[in-house]
């Protein structure tokens, strides 16, 4: 019964060069080959990606405003600045609460379909295809959909429709703050469109337990259902779940596009990429302190991230 | 004693297992039906609305089809003039083809070379392209903006697609699938006389196509979909792709909903058919990869 299946093991990666070429000169002809193959990219990555970053840890310590040619040294002041700022550390909080929903919704919805669809036995491409089909959709299209048609603060809105077939009064979604009802906008929106691509990474690990681990636990006397559920699905798809949480939160502090579309003129409900966006691009065009901005919430996705993978143990996949 | 335990187990398995499979695929399907005419809602609000009139999307009453439905807003929107949606699709579909044929070829090469080509310093050149992948992209938007306007490419599609081609990611992912590629078709076709140069293109290309189609169509997808990137360098109507263009909709004063429903229709539909005919190495791709747009 202890049959371990050994799919998906990675090939070692042969780093060592093989005895079977020792010629002189093969050396030099593969380092020119290494280099032609990889500098169009490595120079990209530099110029496109390095520069920048490095661009943005300099701006930071200066006194930089509509001009990207620093004028003063500050020191950490841009630093102090974002973090005495109300606005930029309420979208810290703003982006917490949003990934305290989104996470465990989107992590509980797409298993959740994963699981059914996997237990279909005729149309299953076609629900599978449901799914993943909002993922499509850009954001800017989604968050159109749902300001100016599914929640829409006047009547002739989808929700606030059928709320009126049961007497229920306008609501604004919007527009107003308190009570928060933006957040259900935000959310149900988010979770459409992404609820079907984290099913399809649930579906193919799903499809890579072994069946014999099922058999086994029959045997054993596991009733199907929860407790094989518990018992054997869930810790098998541990590596899965850790990565999908990973990207999940990455993705939620990433949050631009339905934020900034669909809450465009108020000033509740900003994650932390929409008020950079205005601290560098608006008005008053700072890029030091959007730079400083840019670094602390750098860092914070480091930290956080790094704290998941000791919490959640990323990358201790091999404990079959 | 222990005798009549066997024969409680099978009499009691079979009957759980049909009265389940009644009730449970039943109950399946109800449940996995219900969820997905939810999902299908958004795409049913778009086409009933971008075949409406304003009257009839914003009246009292709902009605859950056009009595009449206005083909003629199609052509309607392409003669508004307050945004060009024809020019931004064009923009769009120019940007999000250069940006996948460029990933493509620059990230495949790179990955090719780190994960096959001898060269001592391989694998620290390999960890500094990992290393961008713990910056988040969208992060940098700051700064790149800022090398982006110093070079002049505000406003062009130097800007809105050369930056976007060095994804770390993009070449994780070629790097990965090439260690797992037969090195022995490879070391024939050494063997045979090609360099690195002609085994890439004349045999590892052409048995990997499978591979390439899956990046491609993400890709694509994401180029398509982009918004914060675009925004930020588009600040001329001329260079706005589909998504700004959608935007702006969005915050105009002017509100026309049959016009603004139609659009996004539009946006929507080559992606709905790479979504259909591609279904298959997309799936794959995104199981292989675990990328977001």
């Amino acid at each position: 019964m202890s049959t371990t299946t050994t799919r998906g093991v990675a090939r070692p990666a042969s780093a060592k060069a093989s005895p079977a070429r020792p010629r002189r000169g093969l050396r030099g002809s593969s380092t020119f080959n290494f280099w032609l193959f990889t500098s169009p990219f490595l120079i990209g990555l530099t110029v496109f990606v390095y520069v920048p970053i490095g661009w943005s840890l300099w701006l930071s310590f200066f006194e930089a405003r509509f001009t990207v040619t620093p004028s003063k040294f500050v020191g950490f002041d841009n630093y102090w600045q974002m973090l005495q700022d109300s606005k930029f550390t309420g979208s810290l909080v703003t982006f917490t609460v949003f990934a305290v929903f989104i996470v465990p919704a989107t992590w509980a919805l797409s298993l959740g379909l994963a699981l059914l669809v996997n237990r279909l036995r005729f149309m299953k491409a076609f629900f599978r295809s449901v799914f993943f089909l909002p993922t499509a959709c850009s954001y800017v299209a989604a968050a159109l959909i749902w300001k100016m048609s599914m929640f829409s603060g006047v009547r002739f809105g989808l929700m606030n429709t059928i709320l009126g077939w049961f007497g229920v009064e306008n609501i604004a979604w919007l527009a107003n703050p308190d009570p928060p009802w933006y957040w259900l906008v935000i959310v149900t929106l988010r979770l459409w469109l992404q609820a079907g691509f984290y099913m399809i990474l649930f579906l193919a690990a799903l499809q890579n337990i072994p069946p014999e681990l099922y058999e086994a636990a029959a045997i054993d006397g596991a009733k199907p259902g929860w407790q094989t559920f518990r018992y054997i699905t869930l810790p098998q798809l541990r590596a899965t779940s850790t990565a999908v949480i990973l990207l999940l939160v990455i993705a939620a502090y990433q949050a631009f596009d339905e934020f900034f579309n669909l809450l465009a003129k108020t000033t509740w409900g900003r994650p932390p990429l929409v008020e950079l966006y205005y601290t560098a691009l608006g008005e008053s065009q700072d890029y030091g302190e959007g730079s400083a901005g840019a670094v602390i919430l750098t860092l914070l996705i480091l930290i956080v991230t790094l704290a998941q993978g000791k919490f959640l143990g990323f990358g201790r996949s091999d404990d079959k | 004693m222990t005798a009549t335990v066997p024969p409680v187990t099978p009499v009691d398995k079979p009957r759980r297992i049909k009265r389940g499979s009644v009730i449970g695929n039943t109950g399946l399907y109800v449940s996995i039906g219900v969820a997905a005419l939810l999902f299908l809602v958004p795409f049913y609000l778009i086409a009933r609305n971008a075949l409406s009139t304003d009257p009839e999307i914003t009246g009292e009453n709902w009605k859950f089809f056009p009595t009449n439905p206005q083909w003629s807003n199609f052509t309607e929107l392409f003669h508004d003039t307050t945004v060009d949606f024809g020019r931004s699709l064009f923009n769009s579909a120019v940007v999000a083809v250069l940006i996948t044929v460029g990933t493509l070829l620059v990230c495949s090469l790179a990955g090719y070379g780190l994960a096959r080509i001898p060269y001592r310093h391989a694998n620290k050149i390999f960890y500094l392209v990992l290393g961008t992948l713990m910056v988040p992209p969208a992060v940098t938007f700051v700064p790149s903006f800022v090398l982006v306007s110093s070079l002049g490419w505000v406003d062009s599609y130097r800007g809105l697609v050369i930056p976007v081609l060095f994804s770390g990611f993009a070449c994780f992912l070629f790097r990965q699938y090439f260690l797992g590629f037969p090195k022995e078709l490879e070391e024939a076709a050494r063997v045979d006389g090609l360099g690195y140069w002609g085994a890439y293109w004349r045999i590892v290309v052409p048995n990997s196509l499978n591979f390439f189609a899956a990046i491609a169509t993400i890709t694509f997808i994401s180029g398509w979909n982009a918004f914060l990137w675009p925004l930020v360098i588009g600040q001329d109507p001329s260079a706005w792709t589909v998504q700004i263009a959608l935007s702006s909709y969005m915050t105009n004063q002017t509100v026309n909903y049959h016009l603004i429903f139609m659009a996004t229709a539009i946006s929507i539909l080559p992606l709905v058919f790479v979504f259909l005919f591609l279904q298959r190495w997309l799936v794959q791709g995104v199981a292989q990869t675990g990328i977001k747009g």
